[in-house]
């Protein structure tokens, strides 16, 4: 090893540890989800509420409205209803279980579920060439859905 | 519904949105005093529909149906005319028209409804597109036209409309069974970014509302269908190939094997319903 390299490799490491302090994001392959619960945050950053509403709206993104109902959004016409409503929904679940619902809801409601996993890339069949290798929504979103999710308490 | 476990007053407001997307079974299509059977018994006790068969035609709105009552508020009738010109219009080598060699389009009443049938000649089963451009090649010596132009959907418009009111009818066993099994797996295998198979909208979920779209049971009777989205008409392929497409996944090529062994398999399915081409879609 060259001393430049040495240092290079040293400075990786360094950056490596930093960031495991602060909470390492989990990348989708590598989730474990236990009992239909999620504890550990995929993201390094805490969820917004705010930006996850936008997310769940986004029809590039979450587009939860094409199969869900939620009395929390009346602007969005046409939501639709091949899945129960999620009024509600901050309350009946935990976090955790609202985590592991959103990144593989085929983990907790089974293989056949009609809703997709949002945090997944594995085991997927010839996904069009812009999204392979790609979640439907990044770890952040993910985080963001979530804490949207909790605020629908009624 | 209690699979999803909600409280009684959740409940109840599904129960209230399904009753809103059931399609409209109180109408019926009858077009030039012919009846066509758009509501039917399935001709399979194994279709995985079940007993009853809808066409797509009872899932749209009034509006839309109403444009197939009558061939000329049928926007697909453009292209029918179209067609019915090019089978009387000489070409290629062999300088002959289609009427030429088949005597009157009303020759092949009943085509359409066989389709994908099989072909000694190819040793596979040939969809209408590729049997006229076989045609087309071995006995007019014409240039093949391709799938989506104008003058093929214009083509297959003409011929399946003299099928009209004739119950869809394909082959499914012999050297089929082969074509049938694969579009069957293909019909259940989940594909895309969004992991969703043809089953997964047109059969577990058909009746419900997937945001604005009614999902149907995911018939072909009508195809060619003019639909307002596209502002034109298109072909079997084109609707599987977006449909395929909507769950983020890299389409089947139109014309490809896939797509013609989902055709065979998706028309099997049908069988009970009567073409009603071309019908008239959102
Ligand atoms: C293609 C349809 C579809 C989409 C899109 C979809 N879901 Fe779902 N979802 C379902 C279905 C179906 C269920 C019911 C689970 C089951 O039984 O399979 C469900 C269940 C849920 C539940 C549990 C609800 C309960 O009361 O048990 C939550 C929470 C949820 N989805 C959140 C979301 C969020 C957030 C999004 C968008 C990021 C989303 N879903 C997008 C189909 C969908
Ligand atoms: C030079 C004569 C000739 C011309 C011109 C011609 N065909 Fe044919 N076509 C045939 C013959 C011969 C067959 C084979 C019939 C058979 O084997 O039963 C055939 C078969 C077909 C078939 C398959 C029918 C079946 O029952 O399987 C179709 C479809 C067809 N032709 C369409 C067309 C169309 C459309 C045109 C004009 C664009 C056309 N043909 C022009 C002679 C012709
Ligand atoms: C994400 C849901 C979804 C998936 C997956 C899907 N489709 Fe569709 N399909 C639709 C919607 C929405 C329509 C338009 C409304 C309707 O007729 O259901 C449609 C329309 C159709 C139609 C036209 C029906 C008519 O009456 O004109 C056919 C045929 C069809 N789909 C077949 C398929 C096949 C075969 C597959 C699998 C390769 C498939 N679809 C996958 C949503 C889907």
């Amino acid at each position: 090893m060259t001393s430049q390299t040495a240092r290079l490799a040293a400075a990786a490491l360094a950056a490596l540890l930093a960031g495991a302090a602060a909470q390492a994001e989990i990348a989708p392959s590598d989730v474990a989800i236990a009992d239909g619960a999620l504890e550990t945050p995929v993201a390094d950053a805490p969820g917004d509420a705010e930006r996850g509403k936008a997310w769940y709206a986004d029809r590039g993104l979450g587009n939860c409205m094409t199969c869900h109902q939620n009395a929390a959004l009346p602007e969005i016409s046409f939501q639709g209803d091949v899945a129960p409503p999620l009024d509600g929904v901050g309350a009946r679940y935990s976090e955790a279980e609202l985590r592991a619902i959103v990144v593989n809801s085929k983990e907790v409601f089974g293989e056949q579920t009609f809703m997709p996993a949002f945090y997944r890339i594995d085991g997927l069949k010839i996904v069009r060439k812009e999204s392979v290798g790609k979640p439907i929504l990044d770890a952040q979103q993910v985080e963001d859905v979530v804490a949207y999710l909790k605020t629908l308490t009624d | 519904m209690n699979r999803y476990a909600l409280g009684v007053g959740a409940a109840a407001m599904v129960v209230g949105a399904a009753a809103l997307a059931d399609p409209n079974t109180d109408v019926a299509l009858e077009i030039d005093g012919v009846a066509i059977k758009t509501i039917a018994a399935s001709a399979h006790a194994d279709n995985p529909i079940g007993d009853t068969l809808i066409s797509g035609w009872h899932y749209r709105n009034d509006e839309t149906r109403a444009l197939q009552l009558d061939d000329f508020d049928n926007p697909a009738f453009l292209a029918v005319e179209l067609g019915r010109e090019l089978w009387e219009a000489a070409d290629g080598a062999s300088g002959k028209s289609c009427a030429d060699c088949h005597g009157g389009i009303d020759g092949f009443a009943g085509l359409r409804a066989n389709m994908p049938k099989w072909s000694e000649a190819a040793g596979r089963p040939l969809t209408l597109e590729q049997w006229i451009n076989w045609s087309r090649k071995e006995h007019q010596g014409a240039e093949p036209w391709k799938w989506e132009s104008e003058q093929m959907l214009g083509m297959t418009a003409a011929i399946a409309v003299e099928s009209r009111g004739m119950p869809m009818d394909v082959q499914t066993d012999g050297p089929m069974a082969e074509w049938f099994e694969k579009g069957r797996d293909l019909y259940y295998t989940r594909t895309g970014q969004l992991d969703f198979a043809c089953a997964s909208c047109h059969e577990a979920n058909s009746g419900m509302m997937l945001r604005a779209d009614h999902l149907s049971q995911g018939h072909l009777n009508g195809f060619p269908t003019y639909r307002l989205k596209w502002q034109g008409i298109g072909s079997i392929h084109r609707r599987l190939k977006g449909c395929v497409q909507d769950t983020r996944a890299e389409p089947y090529a139109v014309g490809s094997d896939e797509l013609v062994a989902l055709e065979l398999y998706v028309s099997w399915r049908g069988e009970g319903l009567d073409i009603e081409a071309p019908a008239v879609r959102q």
